[in-house]
């Protein structure tokens, strides 16, 4: 409950902040819609070619894109630019005065900047989302919907600890941003179902980098054709990663000596 | 031209010192540029099956995207994200002061780049070539062609670039300016899909813009995908693109140069 309340708090100081500068929010969605809207128009050059992608229809691929939007618009606004300034703060000596507040640290430094007008991206995501499960019709039921919420949040969780275990590199190596760059570049490839790339490349994407279950498995939940052991292991896995992240970070804490203090 | 080249024989020099630094980072950012066209290839490859779609079979969508992937490397640059941050911490000025035009220095950063990085590149080329297996056969005149097109493929991207990198005299948000750029190139330079399976308006608009100059065509070209006519067509379009991404950088550049006031130091 506590925690809810300083979330509320971190999101309407964020809010006002950015309220200044509302134009932004019309860049933001000008830009959010020429990606997507290329994006949707890329499948149609496909889909003038064939029926089905590796068993995907065009419907389903087009909730798969919106997933994948609703992934990077999270991503983007929260995670990582609360965690880009948390590189910054380490190398300013900064974090001092994150590490002295009455909250857990690892909760303040993953929620504490917020870009509020990337949300944009979640809403169009969701447009997509919703308009593709219409065109799919009525082979979505409550079970459908209900794997595809549980394998949303599962995704979010494991993302975000696979991109805080990268971000904690910070207390050893400086440039960790360079780092970072390997997830955004890898999960371009979660546009599309994994299912599609060969082996060691499938191998890559869903044990090194989860890009996975960050969008192919919630699109299977959704689509009524995820195996019940996959969202067993989804679930594990987010556990497991939430674990392990927490427990590198509290490890990588006690190596933080302030750099100005 | 003889301290043209002595200049950039210079910069040249004093950018791979700095580069060669940092080059584990060098080699994370390329991923980035290998991931996209694997993508590509993947799903098209997908969609051909055993059989072809638009006259490619898997073996020539292998061939076509690894190729482009190598052509995008050579081709591609960062100064429209570069020249917006220049400007806006005012780092301009410190270049305006030097006896040479900006231009020259951050191009001959952009080659140095690409001299290192190729290193590993061609290397992954021909690695993933030995496992999706391109059908490519070349001739000696064909990759001659090519050479020329990829010289000309990388003047007209870094102008056009270029120019569009000076909007950041009017506006200091260029981003959504950017995408805009991203989303045509990346439907118009061959990305996507090959030119011949693009819809007819789509190939119509692509050999007319600029874009396909900058990647595709070269691509083609090597490919055999072009007869003789199409070719001089080609180099025909590319040239009249550079003569007008020339004369409106250079507009530009004067007009933007007038309205530079320095922020910060």
């Amino acid at each position: 409950m506590y925690y809810l309340a300083v979330l509320r708090v971190l999101f309407g100081v964020n809010l006002l902040n950015e309220l200044q500068y509302r134009v932004n929010f019309a860049v933001q969605l000008v830009q959010s819609a020429i990606s997507l809207g290329t994006a949707l128009l890329g499948l149609a050059v496909i889909f003038s070619h064939t029926r089905t992608l590796g068993g995907w229809s065009p419907e389903e691929l087009v909730v798969l894109l919106g997933i994948y939007s609703i992934m990077a618009g999270f991503m983007g606004a929260v995670i990582g630019p609360s965690l880009s300034r948390l590189m910054q703060d380490v190398r300013d000596g900064t974090l001092d005065f994150t590490l002295t507040k009455p909250v857990a640290s690892q909760f303040l430094v993953s929620f504490r900047q917020i870009v509020i007008w990337r949300l944009a991206d979640v809403l169009l995501g969701g447009a997509l989302v919703f308009g593709g499960t219409v065109r799919l019709g009525e082979r979505i039921g409550v079970l459908q919907a209900a794997s595809f919420a549980v394998t949303l949040v599962a995704a979010a969780v494991i993302v975000y600890s696979f991109r805080l275990v990268l971000a904690t590199l910070t207390f050893w190596i400086i440039r960790v941003e360079n780092i970072m760059v390997i997830w955004s570049s890898l999960f371009e490839a979660g546009r599309y179902p994994v299912g599609l790339y060969p082996e060691w490349l499938r191998m890559v994407l869903t044990l090194v980098v989860p890009v996975a279950f960050a969008t192919t498995v919630p699109a299977e939940a959704l689509a009524g054709r995820l195996n019940p052991t996959v969202l067993a292991a989804a679930l594990a896995l987010a556990a497991l990663s939430l674990g392990i992240a927490s427990a590198f970070w509290r490890y990588g804490l006690r190596h933080y000596t302030g750099a100005s203090a | 031209m003889r301290d043209l080249i002595r200049l950039y024989g210079a910069m040249l020099q004093a950018s791979l010192g700095v580069q060669v630094q940092y080059r584990v980072a060098l080699v994370i950012w390329l991923l980035g540029l290998v991931i996209q066209p694997v993508v590509y290839l993947v799903v098209w490859s997908a969609v051909a099956g055993q059989g072809a779609v638009g006259g490619y079979t898997r073996g020539d969508f292998a061939a076509y995207y690894l190729t482009m992937m190598v052509v995008n490397h050579l081709t591609f640059t960062w100064i429209m994200w570069e020249y917006d941050y220049l400007i806006r911490q005012g780092q301009l000025s410190a270049m305006l002061l030097k006896p040479a035009n900006p231009v020259h220095r951050l191009a001959a950063d952009n080659i140095a780049y690409k001299l290192l990085t190729s290193v590993v590149v061609l290397p992954m080329a021909v690695l993933l070539g030995l496992y999706f297996r391109p059908t490519l056969s070349l001739t000696l005149e064909r990759v001659a062609l090519f050479l020329a097109a990829i010289a000309g493929a990388w003047v007209l991207r870094w102008l056009l670039e270029y120019t569009l990198a000076l909007a950041a005299f009017w506006t200091t948000r260029v981003t959504a300016l950017n995408e805009l750029y991203y989303g045509l190139f990346w439907f118009m330079a061959g990305q996507v899909a090959p030119n011949a399976l693009l819809p007819p308006g789509v190939q119509l608009a692509a050999e007319l813009l600029p874009f396909r100059y900058t990647v595709g065509f070269p691509v083609e070209l090597v490919l055999g995908r072009l007869q003789g006519a199409q070719i001089a067509q080609g180099f025909a379009v590319q040239l009249i693109w550079l003569a007008i991404a020339f004369a409106s950088y250079h507009l530009l550049w004067r007009a933007g140069l007038r309205r530079y006031s320095a922020v910060g130091g």
